[in-house]
């Protein structure tokens, strides 16, 4: 393909840490290659800021090829951007014509403080995650066989495609309850779709909902904006089967 | 110069490791609580061995500068790990994948760690399945294999091309669990600023908040550091933009040797350099070769016109493509190992054949056309259609593709605005793992006693190359199975020592250096952003220091980079201050210690004067631009020893490699 030079401006959120009150400031950016990411035109602008003496725009990014789930970003009024399906990180400043003009903001979460900038914490993710994401079997490689018990095919196809979730919290960011559904729910669905996973599940799934309730998450209106934003597609089905699961825990369980 | 006591232990090598493990000290249960573990870095080798060292009941601290520990790069690995379970019975054996392992590795890794290596590979998929690890399975429900380059059999399990991600995020779920068990404390956005050693031993570290900046200080019984590798020397790799040798180096300038540094590997398969603003390279995956061949046009002019966007790759005829790989290693074709299938793909392109309209017109074809033929077919006979149509065939081959490598194919149309079910992927050899590393002995002790490095940070595994779905294997491996007991055996003698104080001289002076070097940054009145001269290193490093090393270059490398260390210190530019977030400053830091590398890296690669693995010397090829390698001078392990403050002084010492269970010789996939 071949590549094309624009010029944009920039709407950024810069907000000097989670206590200072933030605003929105506004930078042209010239000569930007259609061809980059969206990461790599705000190099472009950190690098034009350093060489003016200012301080540059803090922003999460690591692998930058859509795994790690560390980049985020509100652009133009939708986590992750224009494009569906897509990480921040994979997001192509083709997306954009020249003269746009793109706004740039952090999550928007009660739950997600700002650190600075564009970085918020997403720390009450792992919070949940400890509090019931796992199978408790200690790692001593003495466990069965790996193929002792066969699962089925499409029962370890829905376990993968909701473990694909990067965990991002763009589904946090777009719903408008703050809710953390999606993303529980795929980490609940993963093991209730799987023979180890079954042991724990009624535990597992009234820990981490009771985790995400403390974390100050919302609750879920079948809106399904989460779905719509998800980089890697986790469907709504996992939050049918979360409900599912925790419906029946809370009606069998002893505790 | 010295020997080095790698502590292999006696008799015949599928004893070793289970002798070694039955007369290793212990530590009991009711004393681990008294015992204090860091661990630095949560990726595969980290998170499995900070939850391991939970579970056992140590008191472990875990550090990682992400916001989550499950955002270490392993979590990019795409292909697979292989173990030696011999699920698809086609001969695959614990020697097997020990002898693939070795001779991979060009005859350059140490024999007794890689048999043990083999010999855990099998309870890693064990133990992945335990813990809800969702593997890829056949529709019997059991799990499927494929091959990988380098190797003749069907080893490598995988989950999609996220394999990486589900192992990853399998060691987090193991952490998680400890960490809400209390057992270990993680430090999330904190980044290891230096080692402390205490009368000669490891015992703790200098961490910073990266939030707040401010500097703390942990004391161990014993660190662990399982930082990954350093491919970020060259600015553009397949690593993640955070990925640093920092934590590695320090260890480093403290005492522990560095092996074999100019051990890196350049993956055959990513896509090419699109521009000067690029901040990374993206690999896809290996395992695409399985199904993908490897070409470039026959006629210079074809390439050209291809290049000037005339002609597009579909119409080249047949016969007008060069199919290298083939051609020239027809036993093992598009999947010999990584470090061949590069230098043959730099080899066409010198020689005027690439096909990319970039600077360089570096890169070549890799083509599903035929694997989507033949799938089709196969999966049309599958259902029952014995006379499928030309437009059926080519539906259900690219519905089989997808299925396989969805994911990687979406991910290079998202990054090159081309489709690659309809024309051939662009791609290009960029650097993707270092094989070199911390020197470690056999029980992962590096040259400072209490001093463990896991994973990619050691050196001790893949030799000169690796082979791929091995990086994960050998994370797992050292994590979950050996550093728990390894790691004990040293600590069972500190199990009347008690807390370590940080209130000590040696803390307090460590923390101080730290602190001088960030306000040194911060005060410079230079006028150049850290990228600048990151991206410059860069350059150097993968034009004289990258697939193609000759002395020449090697020492006009050591001297570019002297002097552009000179330049960076008067220079930068960090802006901000210390007591906040600041990725400059972050930034800074990891670029000062991966200039002194590199110059490491160049005096390495100019002592070793054969060409083994991903080491490539000009001077030393056959008449068919082979390796040469020389087992005379140099079948050892170069481990370098810091001293007088300059990274082009280390002490070279030796330590010599034994092969008693392979048969050495020339390494030939033809």
């Amino acid at each position: 393909m071949a590549s094309k030079f624009i010029n944009i401006t920039l709407k950024i959120w810069r907000q000097k840490n989670t206590t200072a009150k933030g605003g929105i400031e506004t930078y042209s950016l010239a000569n930007v290659s259609t061809d980059s990411s969206f990461l790599e035109m705000l190099d472009q602008l950190n690098e034009q800021l350093i060489n003016e003496q200012k301080e540059p725009v803090a922003f999460d990014h690591d692998c930058r090829e859509g795994i790690c789930g560390m980049c985020s970003l509100y652009i133009n009024g939708r986590a992750h951007g224009p494009e569906t399906g897509t990480t921040t990180c994979q997001l192509h400043m083709r997306s954009f014509a020249d003269g746009d003009t793109i706004y740039v903001e952090p999550w928007r979460s009660r739950a997600f403080p700002i650190v600075k900038d564009l970085v918020v914490d997403r720390s009450a993710f792992d919070r949940i995650q400890q509090a019931g994401g796992f199978v408790s079997v200690n790692t001593s490689g003495r466990t069965m066989d790996a193929n002792a018990i066969p699962i089925p095919k499409a029962d370890a196809d829905k376990a993968f495609e909701a473990a694909a979730c990067i965990g991002c919290g763009a589904c946090v960011a777009t719903c408008k309850n703050g809710s953390a559904m999606l993303f529980v729910g795929a980490k609940v669905s993963q093991y209730a779709l799987l023979p180890q996973g079954k042991v724990e599940a009624k535990d597992r799934v009234l820990n981490m909902v009771r985790q995400m309730d403390e974390e100050g998450f919302g609750n879920c209106t079948n809106t399904g904006a989460c779905e719509v934003e998800c980089p890697k597609g986790i469907s709504l089905e996992n939050i049918a089967r979360m409900n599912r699961e925790f419906l029946t825990a809370s009606l069998t369980t002893d505790k | 110069m010295s020997t080095l006591n790698s502590r292999i232990p006696e008799g015949p090598i599928s004893e070793k490791w289970t002798n070694h493990k039955n007369h290793m000290k212990l530590v009991a249960p009711n004393n681990r609580p008294k015992i204090d573990v860091i661990v630095v870095g949560t990726g595969l080798a980290g998170a499995s061995a900070a939850a391991s060292l939970g579970e056992m009941g140590y008191n472990v601290k875990a550090f990682c500068f992400q916001d989550s520990p499950r955002r270490a790069h392993s979590i990019a690995a795409q292909g697979g790990i292989n173990a030696a379970k011999n699920y698809q019975n086609d001969g695959d054996s614990i020697y097997r994948l020990f002898y693939d392992t070795i001779k991979g590795g060009d005859y350059r890794a140490r024999e007794a760690n890689v048999y043990r290596l083999a010999e855990v590979s099998g309870n890693i998929i064990d133990q992945c399945v335990a813990q809800g690890v969702p593997f890829a399975r056949e529709y019997g429900g059991l799990l499927d294999n494929r091959s990988f380059g380098g190797t003749q059999v069907q080893r490598t399990f995988y989950a999609a091309g996220q394999t990486g991600q589900q192992l990853l995020l399998g060691a987090y779920s193991a952490l998680s669990r400890q960490i809400g068990l209390g057992r270990v404390k993680m430090y999330h956005r904190h980044e290891m600023m230096d080692l402390v050693k205490i009368d000669g031993k490891a015992r703790g570290i200098i961490a910073r908040n990266l939030i707040t900046g401010e500097l703390e200080r942990h004391s161990a019984h014993a660190v662990v550091i399982a930082s990954g590798g350093y491919g970020n020397v060259y600015f553009l790799s397949t690593n993640a933009m955070g990925s640093n040798v920092s934590a590695a180096w320090k260890v480093h300038k403290k005492g522990a040797h560095f092996a074999n540094p100019c051990f890196v590997q350049i993956h055959p398969t990513c896509i090419p350099v699109h521009g000067t603003n690029q901040s990374k390279l993206t690999l896809m995956s290996e395992s695409l070769r399985n199904s993908g061949r490897i070409w470039v046009p026959k006629k210079k002019e074809d390439a050209e016109a291809i290049r000037e966007g005339r002609l597009k790759p579909t119409q080249i005829a047949e016969e007008d493509r060069d199919y290298f790989l083939e051609r020239r290693y027809p036993a093992f074709g598009n999947l010999v190992p990584r470090d061949v299938a590069s230098r043959a793909a730099k080899e066409r392109c010198d020689a005027g054949y690439g096909i990319e309209a970039n600077d360089t017109n570096e890169g070549v074809y890799l083509d599903f056309a035929t694997e989507i033929r033949n799938k089709g077919r196969q999966s049309a006979f599958a259902q029952g259609d014995h006379n499928p149509s030309e437009e059926k065939i080519i539906e259900l081959g690219k519905k089989w593709i997808e299925e396989k490598y969805g994911n990687l194919f979406q991910m290079y149309q998202k990054i090159t605005d081309d489709n690659p079910y309809e024309t051939p992927m662009k791609i290009y050899p960029a650097v993707h793992y270092t094989m070199g590393g911390v020197w470690v002995d056999y029980n992962l002790q590096s040259s400072i006693e209490g001093c463990f490095v896991t994973g990619e940070a050691n050196f001790s595994d893949h030799g000169a190359n690796r082979l791929g779905a091995s990086a994960l294997m050998q994370g797992l491996a050292d994590g979950y199975f050996v550093l728990p007991y390894t790691i004990s055996d040293y600590l069972a003698n500190d199990i009347r020592t008690g807390k370590i104080t940080t209130d000590s001289p040696e803390f307090e002076a460590a923390e101080a250096e730290v602190k001088l070097q960030i306000e040194r940054f911060l005060q410079n009145k230079g006028t150049k952003s850290v990228d600048h001269f990151h991206k410059r290193l860069g350059l150097i490093m993968w034009n004289k220091v990258g697939m193609a090393r000759n002395e020449a270059g090697l020492k006009h490398a050591i001297e570019e980079i002297a002097a552009l260390r000179e330049e960076f210190y008067k220079e930068v530019f960090v802006p901000g201050d210390a007591n906040e977030m600041n990725p400059e400053l972050e930034k800074a830091m990891r670029v000062a210690d991966f200039i002194e590398l590199g110059q490491l890296m160049a005096v390495d690669a100019l002592h070793r004067q054969e060409s083994c693995g991903g080491h490539f010397r000009e001077e030393f090829q056959d008449s068919e631009g082979e390796t040469l390698r020389d087992d005379e001078n140099f079948k050892y392990v170069a481990a370098w020893e810091y001293q007088d403050g300059d990274a082009t002084k280390a002490a070279l010492h030796k330590e010599a490699l034994n092969y008693e269970y392979i048969k050495i010789a020339a390494r030939n996939y033809k």
